[in-house]
């Protein structure tokens, strides 16, 4: 187990590091001088100087990638150039929104996902299942924002039950203000959720037909035992190992929920940088996202690796 | 093809009706984005001050937007941008997957190199990935395509490798080789032929899953111009008026979600006739 783990995460080190080139190489490839692009049209010939010395950009381009590397390791990523801020402190600003969207996506997603994929299993094949899937199948062909925006019609224009927008933090309204992000999150767990039933269905049928499964009912065990005991258990082992996956899409959903929300978190963060032409917090957000996604992918294969043993005889 | 290669393609609808409305429906799309001139009723760029914003009636089935332009006219129009962006991101998928997925199979040492990069670049979420492309290349249709093809150009990628990594260790190439076959025609006479319809397959939920991406894109003011008609660019304009027009919002969204419904209809049906061996290359996309 251990020194799989090592290798495992060996192998995310150097993903990382070769990551970490592109997301470098990121603000050289960009069309102009990053200067230029950096101080504006305005700035004076003497403030480009400074600055190209300021940001190491005189120096041979290896070694500028040790010097960023090296500060993105103790924790610095530059400066925003709109907030005029370090780019660290504008991301743990947005931290706290999409922390909590991020967790509360995940729990609808299990708590719809699951179940709901364990019901479409049981009832196989009956009309049931067939609505169900087909159900899940059209939440996975829904644009994300769409649903946003007909959670916003509904629930919030409409009937008033919700707002519709922002999110002040709980740190200063209380846990109540967790409403704001109710349709946010619902919005973000229906392609999500849609998934994970998908799965939990088909890893269920797949699980069915193994022999002690047959060999459980044989013994003369409770249906509804079998199903919980013996398949369900081993079926979200292929279920867990998807949460990679959900991860990534999560974040590339957020970045539109966000956005449709105008919730202040990282997501919408980028999409605002982008438009500011705030090169280093894009970098940076892209950065910690990788970072994110690489150790959520680490941990996930070790979960699967000790929550199945037969794993680790192959 | 032949009368009995048809008939093979056509059992899976055939076994499964809904399928076969998925397969019409992405026909009307063809046909709406091929004669949309002759299909709209109007033209889809006609400002009309005095109708603006007005709900669906006989005159306007779909209502109109803040401009007076009718949405019916712009929905169809918008098929266009559609199939382009799909069939654009489907065909960049394949472009790069194919020689590098079908290269790393057939030499271990190149592949292990190049899918050592392909898993780089799948460290990044595909619409973030998209997102930094469209900085670097500016918004336009063409970017679009590229940025959006970027991230579905590693899973992919993966699924050729991993196909053709199963097909070259098959009893039959290994015999062709033996008899001296050369690298090229053991390419062209054993491996490609028999990546057809996993791709297909592949294909098609690449093809839904890009209609997804550029919606996205479009929304979030990055992708097509606002002035062309996409599906994705009018449920943007729409953002502003969901209360007074809802309309607006109703219809580009149906057709998005149409479009993209009847894609993974026709592709599920299609993985499920597929070769069994190969069912599971496709574990956590669909």
């Amino acid at each position: 187990m251990w020194s799989y783990a090592l290798k495992r995460a060996g192998a995310a080190l150097v993903t990382l590091w070769a990551a970490s080139v592109i997301i470098f190489a990121f603000i050289h490839v960009i069309p102009g001088d990053p200067i230029y692009v950096l101080l504006g049209d305005t700035a004076t010939p003497d403030q480009i100087d400074r600055l190209r010395h300021e940001l190491g950009l005189d120096e041979p381009i290896v070694l500028q990638y040790l010097t960023w590397a090296g500060h993105a390791l103790r924790g610095d990523l530059g400066q925003s150039i709109f907030f005029q801020a370090p780019v660290t402190r504008v991301i743990a600003d947005g931290a706290e929104t999409s922390i909590l969207l991020a967790s509360m996506t995940m729990i609808w997603v299990v708590l719809i996902g699951v179940p709901i994929g364990t019901i479409a299993a049981v009832r196989h094949g009956t009309w049931l299942d067939q609505g169900l899937s087909g159900v899940a199948m059209f939440f996975a062909s829904v644009p994300t924002f769409w649903v946003g925006l007909y959670l916003i019609l509904i629930f919030a224009a409409t009937l008033g039950w919700l707002p519709s927008s922002g999110y002040p933090s709980i740190f200063e309204g209380g846990p109540g203000n967790l409403r704001y992000l109710l349709l946010p999150s619902l919005t973000l767990a229906a392609p999500n959720a849609a998934l994970i039933l998908r799965l939990t269905r088909a890893s269920m049928l797949d699980v069915a037909r193994e022999d002690y499964v047959r060999t459980a009912r044989a013994k003369g065990i409770r249906p509804w035992q079998v199903v919980r005991r013996h398949i369900l258990r081993n079926a979200l082992l292929t279920v867990v190992s998807a949460f990679g996956f959900t991860f990534a899409a999560l974040m590339s959903e957020a970045v539109v929920t966000e956005t449709v929300f105008a919730l202040p978190g990282i997501g919408r963060l980028v999409v605002q940088s982008i438009l500011r032409r705030d090169y280093p917090v894009i970098q940076g957000i892209i950065l910690v996202i990788v970072v994110l996604y690489l150790l959520i992918n680490l941990l996930v294969d070790l979960a699967y690796r000790l929550l199945d043993p037969r794993v680790e005889l192959q | 093809m032949n009368r009995d290669g048809i008939a093979l393609w056509l059992t899976p609808f055939v076994a499964r009706p809904i399928a076969l409305i998925g397969l019409c429906v992405l026909l009307a799309m063809v046909i709406a984005a091929a004669f949309a001139p002759w299909l709209a009723p109007y033209n889809p760029y006609a400002i009309d001050p005095i109708s603006r914003l007005m709900p669906p009636d006989a005159v306007h089935w779909f209502g109109t937007d803040q401009f007076g332009r009718d949405t019916l006219s712009r929905a169809i129009y918008s098929a266009r941008m559609a199939l382009l962006i799909g069939a654009g991101v489907v065909f960049f998928a394949l472009i790069t997957g194919i020689p590098i997925g079908v290269l790393s199979a057939l030499f271990p040492r190149l592949g292990h190199v190049l899918m050592r990069m392909v898993d780089v670049l799948m460290a990044f979420p595909s619409l973030l990935l998209a997102l930094g492309l469209i900085v670097i290349l500016g918004p336009s249709v063409a970017n679009s395509i590229i940025a959006i093809g970027a991230g579905y150009m590693t899973t992919t990628t993966r699924i050729i490798y991993g196909l053709a990594l199963r097909l070259r260790a098959e009893t039959y190439v290994e015999a062709s080789r033996s008899m001296g076959s050369g690298t090229w025609w053991l390419v062209i006479k054993h491996i490609l032929p028999n990546l057809i319809s996993p791709l297909l397959v592949q294909a098609s939920f690449v093809f839904a899953f890009a209609q997804l991406g550029a919606a996205s894109l479009d929304f979030l003011g990055l992708g097509a111009p606002p002035d062309i008609p996409s599906w994705g660019n009018m449920l943007a304009e729409s953002r502003t008026f969901i209360t007074r027009a809802p309309w607006l919002l109703f219809f580009p969204g149906m057709m998005i979600v149409l479009t993209a419904f009847s894609l993974n209809l026709v592709g599920d049906a299609l993985r499920d006739r597929l070769d069994p061996r190969f069912r599971n290359a496709f574990g956590g996309e669909g």
